[in-house]
């Protein structure tokens, strides 16, 4: 059996009570942090609170040596996976891995990014089009893409959850200043008027965690704040139902006159 | 005034007369008299002592230069000359013929606007001949022809006026011919060589006289005249009644262009940038006045000044004490000192116009083929200056003693900086660097400059430097990304030889391409249109095409996807040695659309796999370098002599005899060359001129294949068998 069992959004205390018993039953647990972490805890907390060990696998390890898949082939094995586990990460190659080697599969759900920061923002859940990711630039790779989906979204007078990209094997975790300069950057180069200084935008720090960050401006006054310290993540608002913009004023210190 | 200052501050004013300048290279196949040429041009213009030059060689300065009686450096010189009452300046480079040193040559051709091409009579229109007048033509440099050593023709080989006739004229005819294959369309006739016009001289660079047509009838001299001059050894006196320089300098001055008439055609071709801006118009009209632009064509190390970057001033005028820029590196660096030359020496002055070569003291981060302009006056980079071969030969060298380990990588870098056909890879983990040149002469040589430069050096015994290319086709081959997310189908197959050749060749440059201007050349050559418009890149002589159409998101990956392609060829799956030869075609792609699920650490894995994978399946196969060797023996050597190259997997290519000499031309293996000099020495008791030739690379035998494979992978730490298909594509 092999369960992928997501640990939700801030420390070990997110995980399902479901979860924690599959975990406690399971002969080996592996974890993987390289596209989310939790930052509320550390693997310690968590062997400490489960009295066991936890592997913790590199990228390589999951998707090129599958070796959660592989050491479920005789025994019962526990994947963590921060978040919702077949959400953020796609796991899904190994969910389908594993029905083509008659490894018996189980997923326990638990609260996502996805689900998080429209709730925290008070944007409708409904009303949001395309998620997308934005990378660290490297030589050769300055993807347009997330711009693209951000303009795609508001023709279509939908929302955009923006995530930022994460490097946790570098330390590095992108902060919403680094992702709302990227895509100024962007606006630069394309010039279509989809990303400007005066475009309204939200900003959600550590979300599910005791002390949530969320703040609503214009991306030329939030460029200037600091959110303080990770996970990130980035609002851009389409047109808004009344209710929404009412709720970003009062909870999340947006100028008054989003009202109209 | 002295003598001197008289002729330096005439240099000084030449300097600003563009119209009154040559700048000119001397070209040749080894051996065939440049440097006795040059020497005795420069004695012949009274800058140095006609005592020094000729016999002695004097420009070959250099030790080595001496002891083994090849020129190694180009040499820079400068002098004057009267010719119809006017007087010239002449800067100009003695080049060397020796095929290890041919960066060199097309460095030089940078630097100049026309090139006296010499030809040994006797030896007549050699394949370095070619090459080097392939290189003069390439960068727009106007040929004029010297049959040299005809005073062999006449006292070795006792031909009479009607053979000599003969000879001359088959050599000319064959170096137009070359001309007009290689020269660019709209000047190959105009630059053809002519006897009648007197771009054509002959003549003893060794006895010091030459002549051409016109001269011949001014001074009425005939060809029965100079065969009596020859027979009675009375070459002294024939030199006086038509004294080389006055015929050579004659004819440069005559027939090659000054720096103003020349640049006006050259700048389109060897700058890229903008003709209608300030700089561009500076370029193309010799203009002191305008931006700065000056391309770097040799560094060297002095002893005492320190760095010595020669080049060529094309728009601006370059000024001691002013900060330049360089535009390749971003490099700034303040001139201590500008120079010209006189004769063979160097001097200070305060500033070189355009038009001019100068040398340029103090500029640490200068490296040949470097553009250079003035801070903040930036301007778009001059072309490359890609020699045309590459090295094939591999020495590791170590410092014998630890102490000097921090200096010999100081001295390395140093040494590639003065060389650019040198290859360093300086490893500071193992101690042990890797040279690679373009043979094993170019080896020798800088194996002692670097003791020269005091640190002594252990190096092993050479090796060879391979290929890896394809016999077969596949595909297509699919590469997944380490994610499964995205996913690249290529097929690959051989690439036709004549794109293989015109990308050799220089014809179609090498890089990423940009636009579609490279297509109507593709198509000349054979390429299918549908292909031809969709070239990606050409590296390592081989194509990357897009064969897709619309697929999302294939544009924000396409540079990944060219950096992997770059990167699977540059270490082949064989034995990590160069991929060329190849024409890969992505025939497909599956992309995801999230960008942080398609970036470099998904996709870089993913089409190198698919390349590797495709490579396996289409019959590996490793290539070795070849040269061809050409023998000059006494008849009773012969057979010793084409033993030598039988005993090295050679083949005979040719044999032809000539009085009682004979000449083998063979294509041996680089890798079987190593020793050949004393071997062939001692075959022919001393007796034998040869020289060499880099012929490219050929198919290893397939007997050797599994065995230099292995022998290349237990070198580098490999596992011995390469891996299949199925490691890079299961
Ligand atoms: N008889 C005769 N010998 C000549 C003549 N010109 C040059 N030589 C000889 O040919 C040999 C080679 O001359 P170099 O001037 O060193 O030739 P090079 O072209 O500079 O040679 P590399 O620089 O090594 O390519 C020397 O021994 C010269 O003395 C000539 O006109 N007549
Ligand atoms: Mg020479």
């Amino acid at each position: 059996m092999l369960y992928f069992i997501g640990l939700g959004l801030y420390d070990e205390k997110d995980i399902s009570v479901k979860g924690l018993e599959a975990l406690k039953s399971s002969d080996e647990v592996y974890a993987e942090f390289y596209t989310a972490g939790l930052f509320g805890t550390s693997i310690l907390k968590f062997e400490e609170l489960l009295g066991r060990e936890v592997k913790i696998l590199t990228r390589e390890e999951v998707e090129e040596e599958i070796i959660p898949l592989k050491e479920a082939i005789n025994q019962d094995i526990s994947f963590l996976i921060a978040g919702d586990p077949l959400i953020a990460t796609t796991h899904t190659d190994m969910m389908m891995q594993a029905k083509k080697r008659g490894i018996k599969t189980q997923v326990i759900h638990s609260s996502s990014i996805l689900s998080a920061a429209p709730g925290i923002s008070g944007l409708q859940a409904y009303k949001f089009g395309k998620v997308t990711t934005v990378p660290f630039t490297e030589e050769n790779y300055f993807p347009h893409s997330p711009y693209m989906a951000i303009k795609n979204n508001m023709e279509q007078d939908s929302h955009t959850l923006v995530l930022l990209d994460i490097r946790a094997h570098e330390n590095r975790y992108m902060t919403v200043n680094q992702g709302l300069e990227y895509l100024l950057n962007v606006e630069d180069q394309r010039k279509e008027g989809v990303i400007t200084e005066n475009t309204l935008a939200v900003a959600i720090a550590r979300a599910g965690s005791p002390n949530p960050l969320v703040r609503a401006d214009n991306i030329g006054t939030l460029m200037k704040e600091d959110f303080g310290g990770p996970l990130h993540c980035i609002i851009i608002p389409s047109k808004m139902h009344f209710m929404e913009a009412e709720y970003l004023v009062a909870m999340a210190g947006a100028p008054e006159d989003i009202i109209k | 005034m002295s003598r001197r200052d008289k002729m330096i501050s005439k240099i000084k004013k030449l300097m600003y007369q563009p119209t009154y300048i040559r700048n000119i290279g001397i070209v040749a196949h080894i051996d065939h008299g440049k440097t006795t040429l040059s020497d005795n041009l420069l004695a012949g213009a009274g800058m140095i002592s006609s005592d020094l030059a000729g016999d002695q060689r004097f420009l070959d300065f250099d030790e080595q230069e001496q002891a083994r009686g090849i020129t190694i450096d180009a040499a820079n010189v400068s002098m004057v000359h009267s010719y119809d009452d006017d007087e010239y300046l002449i800067n100009l480079i003695d080049t060397p013929g020796h095929v290890d040193f041919g960066g060199d040559v097309t460095r030089a051709m940078r630097a100049v606007d026309g090139a006296v091409v010499v030809v040994c009579a006797v030896e007549g229109i050699m394949p370095q001949t070619e090459t080097v007048l392939r290189q003069a033509l390439k960068e727009n440099v106007r040929p004029v022809l010297f049959i040299n050593k005809v005073d062999r023709l006449i006292n070795e080989l006792k031909l009479d006026s009607t053979e000599l006739q003969n000879r001359f004229i088959k050599v000319i005819a064959s170096a137009n011919k070359l001309i007009k294959n290689m020269a660019p369309k709209e000047l190959k006739d105009k630059w053809q060589v002519k006897v009648d016009d007197g771009s054509v001289a002959f003549g003893s660079a060794y006895h010091n006289w030459a002549i051409n047509v016109p001269i011949m009838q001014e001074s009425g001299i005939n060809f029965n005249d100079i065969l009596n001059y020859c027979k009675n050894e009375e070459q002294k006196e024939l030199a006086e009644k038509v004294p080389l320089t006055d015929v050579l300098l004659g004819m440069v001055v005559e027939h090659l262009p000054s720096p103003d008439e020349s640049q006006a055609y050259r700048v389109p071709t060897i700058w890229p940038g903008d003709l209608e801006s300030e700089e561009g118009k500076a370029m193309i009209n010799t203009d002191p006045d305008g931006p700065l632009a000056v391309m770097i064509t040799d560094v060297s190390i002095d002893k005492h000044a320190g760095e010595i970057a020669t080049g060529r001033v094309y728009g601006g005028t370059i000024e001691k004490g002013t900060e330049i820029f360089f535009v390749g590196s971003h490099g700034t660096n303040r001139i201590q000192q500008v120079g010209v030359y006189f004769g063979p020496e160097r001097v200070n002055t305060d500033k070189v116009p355009a038009g001019n070569i100068v040398a340029i003291t103090g500029a640490r981060n200068a490296v040949a083929g470097e553009t250079v302009c003035n801070v903040g006056r930036k301007i778009k980079a001059f072309e490359g200056l890609e020699h045309i071969s590459e090295p094939v030969v591999t020495v590791a060298v170590e410092a014998k003693n630890t102490k000097d380990l921090p200096k010999l990588i100081e001295v390395l870098r140093q040494v590639g900086k003065e060389d650019p056909t040198v290859k360093v890879e300086i490893n500071e983990e193992t101690g042990e660097h890797l040279i690679s040149g373009m043979g094993e002469l170019h080896l020798e040589i800088i194996a002692y400059r670097i003791n020269e430069k005091g640190v002594e050096i252990e190096t092993s015994e050479p090796i060879v430097v391979y290929r890896e290319t394809i016999a077969g086709t596949a595909g297509p081959v699919e590469g997944k990304s380490p994610n499964k997310h995205n996913k690249f189908y290529i097929e690959i197959e051989p690439l036709e030889d004549e794109i293989f050749q015109a990308i050799h060749d220089g014809e179609i440059k090498e890089g990423r391409v940009k636009g579609k201007e490279m297509a109507a050349k593709m198509i000349e050559l054979g390429l299918g249109k549908d292909q031809a418009r969709k070239i990606w890149n050409v590296y390592r002589r081989s194509l990357f095409v897009n064969m897709t159409r619309g697929i999302q998101y294939l544009d924000e990956i396409k540079e990944l996807l060219m950096e992997g392609f770059e990167s699977a060829l540059d270490d082949g799956p064989i034995a990590r040695e160069k991929v060329v030869g190849v024409k890969i075609k992505l025939m497909d792609a599956k992309i995801h659309e999230d960008a942080v699920h398609r970036g470099p650490a998904q996709v870089l894995p993913a089409i190198r796999k698919a390349v590797y994978g495709s490579l396996m399946l289409a019959e590996p196969t490793l290539l070795e370098p070849i040269q061809k060797v050409f023998i000059n023996v006494p008849q009773d050597y012969m057979g010793s002599s084409t033993r030598e190259i039988q005993n090295r997997r050679g083949q005979i290519v040719n044999m032809s005899q000539e009085g009682d000499m004979a000449t083998v031309e063979s294509k041996v293996p680089v890798a079987e060359m190593f020793g050949f000099a004393g071997d062939i020495r001692s075959a022919a008791e001393g007796r034998c001129l040869w020289s060499t030739e880099n012929a490219g690379f050929e198919r290893l035998p397939r007997e050797l294949q599994k065995i230099i494979i292995r022998e290349i992978r237990d070198r580098k730490g490999l596992s011995p068998e390469p891996y299949g298909p199925d490691h890079y594509i299961g």
